[in-house]
């Protein structure tokens, strides 16, 4: 169609490139790399023909091992053997106490709020332990296209808050990644199912991985995957339904919940097969070796296994109901349910969750693939490989954001499930007299109370005039981007006071955290990061000559002039002649000169599609 | 040109009224969106990006604003001059606030009712009802934008609020009724 070759710098009229680019289900059990290779999207497998990656990493004296042979060690050395990282990512060390004395860590006092665990090879955070997952699947996917990715998706949780997301972006920049999007793992399994061939409508996700839980309410129209709402719990997985399987191991075998790391390991490992066996079997036997006594043998059937899921079970559904009331859509209306993650498997949550919608559950796509399946078709897009494409993807926020205002009551700015990127503002007003400060506390969550809700950031918004109480304008402004992060800033309105932060450091790391780890993770660090500092200048420098070209080749003599033309090439050519020498500042500075040459004419491209867009229509046609 | 103080119902290309047409709004809206939405620029240059940020996130505000009776009617008087004070301001109207305190004691006694749902369906509909009386009234006072029908409008608006809320706690109620099932 006309319209998107014009506001779409992808459509290279240069010869097509083809950009390389990925898709990363970065799970709590598993996680997978997917790319689409000759208009399929299709996951890649490591060397032995393996799809999955187990999410675990061993750390040893002089290195890391991830995946298979990292979770072989789990049971023989717990301590260094880090499973899960992804229910730790993004929290602080006071959630992680509260989230499970089932976990067999050690982790270090610390002034920093990221929890970090005590390893053999020194201390870690989860981010970095996540990191490490991404740079093997990242190395899979270069090895298998043959050259370096452009940018990747990395999918996250629909209910990940702030903190979470910005940890997982961190844990991407640590392993050397450009992210193009954080990629809400329903609405990726949504793109995955293929919901664009023509199945307009509503459509739920179900999505219950090894950790998290996610419930997705989406409407499908031509292309437009719009988000109604979503909800669930981002502790709430397969995990669980393991546990409570130990557990009742435990109480029949007679074993202490303070035995010790190996012997809990070890239980936990039993869990999941009976688990997992029930899937078909109608009773596993179990034998189970009990610390001082030898061994336990006995039988678990599904009636029994039923009465200790159900609990679980309940919880899921109640998110279901929740979010269709949120999206304002009744139960009969919704199209059908897409199941995802392997804890989908459970026939008890399949019968529960049909008999709650009414209908058999769609499970044709392999639950653990189809997450990152949809994240590769999403990347492609993204790098620009589709520039017809018509999907689009309009996603929410999952929970509320707000300020803590008086008594410790929470102002929501930004309620749940609003369609982001969203921006507002509210005015707040001090409440002494005199008073020239006032504490930002920014807050996520539904509770009434701050103390209830996540605490994402403090912050401090200083010189404001002094005045009686109630007569200083404060104004607040909350902006959520398209990845979800938030971004929050404080104007005084009298006198323009300004104070903002990047929501981040309360459970993330800072910059200059990230940029130390990189610094060592370079084991030559200097000449290491120069020849990166290069490389990523030439390529972004590639990247705004190819889009211009693009652009002036579909365009440029429609909204130039001859002058604003040759003004726009002469500065193009310098950044062709710049990337060509080896010098990082020129290639910088050229590319900064680039942009600000063609300001208005990006502004100008914009606002022609979108003339041209609503040309069709004008207000006559209503009267 | 794409014109920030364009306001939010030329910006979709409708008539500045209170009555929208759900359908054309939504697929306007996606039309729009298909153009400058962040996703659209992922590998466009910062410039680029920063200008799709800021048109979509203009653009997502406009649709929420109109989608929503209550944010819409607020919207309209502001483009009539009247600024309210959103949330701050209450209705006077004594009989009108009886009225809401007999359903909020009947939704306090729904909870503890023998049949619950019954009582609880039966005072949500009546809330809708009402709600829907009002947006009625609402679309003939902006069809006729006297000074003493848009203080009217500013009336009903100040209602629609009790009544949203008055919804949205029955809401809560019948989905804790729901789960304990």
């Amino acid at each position: 169609m006309a319209l998107l070759q014009i506001a779409e710098p992808g459509q290279a009229a240069a010869p097509h490139q083809h950009k390389l680019a990925a898709g990363i289900d970065l799970g709590t059990t598993n996680s997978l790399v997917a790319t689409v290779r000759s208009a399929q999207a299709e996951t890649l497998p490591d060397e032995q023909g393996r799809h999955l990656l187990p999410s675990v990493v061993h750390y040893f004296a002089d290195g890391v091992d991830v995946g298979y042979t990292a979770r072989e060690q789990a049971t023989r050395d717990p301590l260094n053997t880090i499973a899960s990282a992804k229910r730790l990512i993004g929290r602080a060390v006071s959630d992680i106490k509260s989230l499970g004395k089932g976990l067999p860590y050690e982790f270090v006092k610390t002034d920093s709020r990221v929890p970090r665990i005590h390893t053999m090879a020194g201390d870690v955070s989860p981010i970095e332990v996540s990191a490490e997952i991404l740079k093997v699947l990242a190395r899979r996917a270069e090895d298998t296209l043959g050259g370096e990715l452009s940018g990747v998706v990395i999918t996250v949780p629909a209910y990940f808050d702030d903190a979470q997301r910005q940890a997982t972006k961190d844990a991407a920049r640590l392993a050397g990644l450009h992210v193009f999007r954080l990629l809400n793992e329903p609405t990726a399994a949504a793109v995955a199912y293929g919901l664009d061939r023509g199945a307009d409508g509503i459509h739920a996700i179900f999505d219950l991985g090894g950790g998290t839980f996610d419930i997705s309410i989406l409407r499908l129209n031509k292309g437009v995957f719009e988000v109604l709402s979503t909800g669930g719990d981002s502790a709430l997985g397969g995990d669980d339904f393991d546990q409570v399987v130990a557990e009742w191991i435990m109480e029949q075998a007679g074993i202490a919940d303070d035995a010790d790391h190996k012997v809990l390991r070890q239980l936990m490992l039993d869990a999941r097969k009976a688990k997992e066996a029930l899937s078909d079997a109608k009773s596993v036997d179990l034998d189970i070796a009990v610390p001082g006594s030898g061994r336990w043998q006995g039988q678990l059937n599904r009636e029994i296994f039923n009465t200790l899921v159900d609990p679980l079970i309940r919880n899921t559904i109640s998110a279901c109901r929740r979010a269709l009331r949120d999206a304002g859509v009744d139960v009969e209306e919704v199209q059908d349910v897409v199941m995802v993650g392997g804890s989908t498997r459970m026939p008890r949550l399949r019968e529960k969750v049909g008999e709650f919608f009414r209908q058999p559950p769609l499970v044709d796509i392999d639950p653990d693939r189809v997450v990152a399946l949809g994240a590769a078709i999403q990347a492609d897009v993204l790098a620009g490989n589709k520039p017809d494409n018509e999907i689009l993807l309009l996603d929410v926020t999952p929970l509320s954001l707000g300020l803590e205002t008086m008594g410790g009551l929470v102002e929501k700015v930004i309620p749940r499930n609003t369609t982001i990127p969203v921006a507002r503002a509210q005015e707040f007003t001090t409440f002494k007299d005199g008073q020239t400060a006032m504490v930002v506390h920014v807050v996520q969550g539904e509770r009434e109370m701050a103390e209830h809700c996540r605490s994402l950031a403090r912050f401090e918004l200083r010189g404001i005039p002094p005045m009686v109480a109630g007569a200083a304008r404060i104004r607040v402004t909350f902006a959520v981007d398209a990845d979800g992060l938030l971004d929050v800033e404080a104007e005084e309105l009298s006198q323009g006071v300004k104070a903002s932060v990047t929501v981040k450091p309360s459970y993330g790391l800072s910059d200059e955290e990230i940029t130390n780890m990189l610094r060592a993770s370079f084991e030559h660090a200097e000449e290491d990061l120069e020849e990166r500092r290069l490389a990523e200048a030439r390529v972004e420098g590639m990247r705004v000559v190819e889009a211009l070209q693009a652009a002036l080749a579909s365009d440029g003599e429609k909204l130039l002039n001859p002058q604003e033309r040759r003004q726009i090439e002469t500065a193009l050519q310098e950044l062709t002649e710049a990337i060509a020498t080896s010098d990082v500042d020129a290639i910088d500075a050229q590319a900064k000169h680039v942009e600000q040459v063609c300001e208005f004419y990006v502004e100008r491209r914009m606002n022609s599609g979108i003339q041209q867009a609503m040309a069709g229509h004008n207000i006559n046609e209503f009267e | 040109m794409f014109d920030l103080s364009k306001n939010h119902f030329e910006l979709f290309g409708l008539p500045v009224s209170f009555i929208v047409d759900g359908a054309a709004l939504g697929e306007r809206y996606r039309d729009l969106q298909r153009l400058v939405h962040p996703d659209r620029h992922a590998s466009g240059t910062e410039q680029e990006q920063r200008l799709s940020l800021q048109q979509t996130t203009r653009i997502n505000e406009a649709y929420e604003t109109l989608k929503n009776p209550v944010t819409r009617a607020q919207y309209l008087l502001s483009l009539h001059g009247i600024d309210m004070q959103a949330e701050k301001e209450t209705t006077r109207d004594i009989a009108f606030l009886t009225e809401q305190l007999q359903l909020r004691e009947e939704l306090e006694q729904a909870r503890h009712a023998d049949d619950a749902e019954t009582v609880l369906d039966d005072l949500m509909s009546r809330i809708s009802t009402m709600i829907k009386k009002l947006v009625a009234q609402m679309a003939m006072q902006f069809e006729d934008p006297t000074p003493t029908n848009l203080a009217a409008a500013r009336e009903a608006v100040r209602k629609m609020q009790f009544l949203n809320k008055l919804l949205s706690e029955a809401e809560s109620l019948e989905a804790e009724l729901e789960d304990m099932h």
